[in-house]
């Protein structure tokens, strides 16, 4: 039982992760149609800049919320200089412009930051909790609680405030939602900064656990994408939903079988996804009509 | 008239070809360096790469060898043999070197063996699998200690205080995976049992599924970890973090001052085989390595303000070694110079007492490798085991 709590535990923490990064893939896919491979590079740069703003002397927490600030600048910058310029595009050329923009702010990471590897110190200290046996730590219990803070807020800003209804609007349908007055090109726009700022804030709170450097994003961006198709891509619900199933996968074939093929788990749940369940497990259907 | 034109006019030639000779005779020495200087291994490739740049520009002041200037060539394979291996075939067929002294992994030296068997350019290798230099290999050497050494030096250490179960978790990288094939070979010689193995990916962020197993496993006493960069270290915290209290071991890959930061608290307490450069300041005054490893570690620290680590004290061997066999090849002839580096014997570095044979294009033996512990985030040196 602790076994099983124990690799709960971490398929948790590390699907927190996923889902953040899912939920960022279908805000912005929901929003444009867009599947930003960027997203992952998103979490390295909020993880990045706090280490290097906290190795300048600036104090943690200022320092992560300037790194979650220029993150979210970034994903704007992305979307009004790389998206924008090429919005009448195909879907796949404005998908290779995002992996193009990821390849880009990595090579930035690298001549902007350094190559190596860094930590942040945990918030609530190192010293696991024991919970039935399991050793958790602090830090995860706070990746967890800030996953689902977001999430929540996220929700209430969609369906409680007029901005949010306008982004399910251009979501539904961009040019019904253009023509009853919505500038379109704003709500997409928001969803590109809402996206960096959700990786942002994770890759803050998980960088302690997981360590960072300049391409952690690439491989994140991967298994979070695998996540957001698992969960239903255009399904908020189903992205976290994803994440979390994803992680708990991990997890338990690392444990449970062998921990050899556990990078592959996600490419294997994305091939099986998209041969056998394409919608995902909560993504609704495609209706036409004729 | 016209005839002395013509007459000047050769002279001048003739002059500009002889100085041009002239000049080319002093041509430099080029030295290619493949090093994983970005990516996982960044902690060894990066001293590496500083080591290499701060020697050669020491020696060219100094005159260079045998008059001739070096010129180094550095690419950065960020940790990927596939990129080794093209780079390595730039630098044979592109920059057309005399030497090379590089492969920061054991996957990139590999990787890149064949390109200077094929070329017969000596490369001195900078990893530390055994299978580099077993079965030897004509034009390859390397100077780190071997993946089976360090298990000899742990295993050493652990009959020392009577442990005799261990478990096994490896990374899957080319070391990782080479040093633990070797660990498993060589634990009956010394009475080990390996009770336990697990792996993790040297990409992966969270090794608690893997250790939670070993915890569980009742009969292991101490727990051995082989690999190399991230990946240890993040072993270290989940090691602490689960409480397994067993002694834990890691290889000599993670003999740099970042694994101790990158680990933190965790690493107080685990044992590893390493080059008495960690220790130099430490060692006894009679000790033949002191005022090598003394020199290095003091002028690498003022040179780029880090704390000095085992992988660039390779580099050091690596390019000292080239060197000496170069100014007694009195040249940069291939044959001649790996004729001699086969010769180099008593050479003094910070990995150990180096002597070559036709046999052994390591030259060293367990007395090279250190026990170290961490203690306070500093490494000690733990009296020698009986081995």
């Amino acid at each position: 039982m602790a076994e099983f709590l124990q690799f709960l535990s971490s398929g948790l923490t590390v699907g927190s992760v996923y889902a953040l990064v899912a939920l960022g893939f279908t805000l912005i896919y929901n929003a444009s149609n867009v599947i930003n491979f960027a997203q992952g590079e998103f979490v390295m740069l909020g993880g990045m800049s706090t280490v290097f703003l906290a190795l300048a002397g600036v104090p943690l927490p200022i320092a992560a919320l300037i790194a979650v600030i220029v993150t979210t600048a970034i994903g704007l910058a992305l979307y009004r200089f790389a998206i924008e310029p090429a919005r009448d595009a195909s879907a796949v050329s404005l998908i290779m412009i995002t992996i193009g923009a990821s390849i880009f702010l990595r090579g930035l990471a690298q001549v902007v930051f350094d190559k190596r590897f860094h930590s942040l110190p945990m918030i609530f200290g190192a010293e696991p909790l024991r919970i039935g046996g399991a050793a958790v730590l602090p830090q995860s219990l706070v990746v967890l609680g800030g996953a689902t803070t977001i999430v929540l807020l996220l929700w209430a800003f969609i369906d409680r405030t007029i901005l949010g209804k306008a982004v399910i609007a251009t979501a539904v349908n961009r040019l019904a939602a253009r023509l009853v007055g919505i500038d379109t090109r704003r709500i997409i726009g928001l969803s590109f900064a809402i996206s960096a700022a959700i990786g942002a804030v994770a890759g803050v709170l998980v960088t302690p656990i997981t360590l960072t450097s300049y391409d952690v994003g690439t491989l994140l961006a991967v298994k979070a994408f695998a996540a957001a198709m698992l969960g239903g891509i255009g399904s908020a619900l189903g992205a976290v939903v994803g994440g979390l199933v994803l992680g708990m996968l991990e997890a338990f074939s690392a444990g449970y079988i062998s921990s050899k093929y556990k990078d592959a788990v996600a490419f294997i749940v994305l091939l099986a996804v998209l041969l056998a369940m394409p919608r995902g497990l909560l993504g609704r259907g495609k209706i036409e009509r004729v | 008239m016209f005839v002395l034109h013509r007459v000047l006019a050769t002279a001048a030639c003739t002059l500009a070809i002889a100085v041009a000779t002239g000049l080319s005779a002093s041509a430099q020495i080029k030295i290619g360096a493949v090093l994983s200087v970005t990516g996982p291994a960044s902690f060894l490739g990066d001293p590496e790469k500083k080591t290499l740049e701060m020697y050669v520009d020491e020696i060219n002041a100094k005159g260079g060898v045998n008059g001739q200037k070096l010129q180094l060539i550095v690419y950065d394979d960020g940790g990927d043999a596939n990129n080794a291996r093209t780079f390595a075939t730039r630098l044979v067929e592109e920059d057309k070197i005399d030497a090379m002294v590089g492969g920061t992994s054991t996957g990139s030296t590999l990787a890149m063996i064949p390109v200077f068997e094929d070329a017969q350019i000596p490369f001195i290798s900078l990893a530390g699998a055994i299978q580099i230099v077993q079965p030897v290999r004509k034009w390859v050497f390397k100077t780190p200690h071997t993946d089976k050494m360090a298990c000899e030096k742990i295993f050493a250490d652990l009959k020392q205080r009577h442990l005799t179960a261990i478990a096994i978790i490896s990374g899957t990288d080319a070391f990782g995976k080479s040093m633990r094939d070797q660990c498993v070979a060589v634990a009956p010689n010394w009475g080990i049992t390996v009770v336990h193995e697990e792996s993790y990916g040297p990409r992966d962020s969270d090794m608690t599924p893997q250790l939670t197993n070993i915890r569980n496993k009742a009969d292991v006493q101490a727990v051995v970890n082989t690999g190399f960069g991230q990946g240890p270290a993040i072993v270290t915290r989940g090691y602490r973090q689960l409480n397994i209290g067993v002694p834990l071991y890691e290889s000599h890959g993670v003999a740099s001052k970042q694994y101790i930061e990158l680990a933190g608290t965790a690493a107080d307490g685990v044992r590893l085989p390493a080059a008495a450069l960690l220790v130099a300041e430490k060692l006894p005054d009679n000790d033949l390595q002191k005022p090598v490893v003394v020199a290095y570690s003091r002028a690498y620290q003022q040179k780029t303000g880090q704390a000095v680590s085992t992988f660039g004290g390779h580099a050091y061997d690596g390019m000292m070694i080239l060197v000496q066999a170069m100014q007694r090849a009195q040249g940069a002839d291939k044959a001649k110079v790996r004729d001699e580096i086969e010769r180099t014997k008593g050479y003094v570095g910070t990995g150990g007492i180096v002597n070559m044979s036709p046999t052994d294009h390591l030259g060293l033996d367990l007395s090279a490798f250190r026990m170290l512990e961490i203690k306070n985030g500093d490494w000690t040196l733990v009296p020698d085991a009986k081995s």
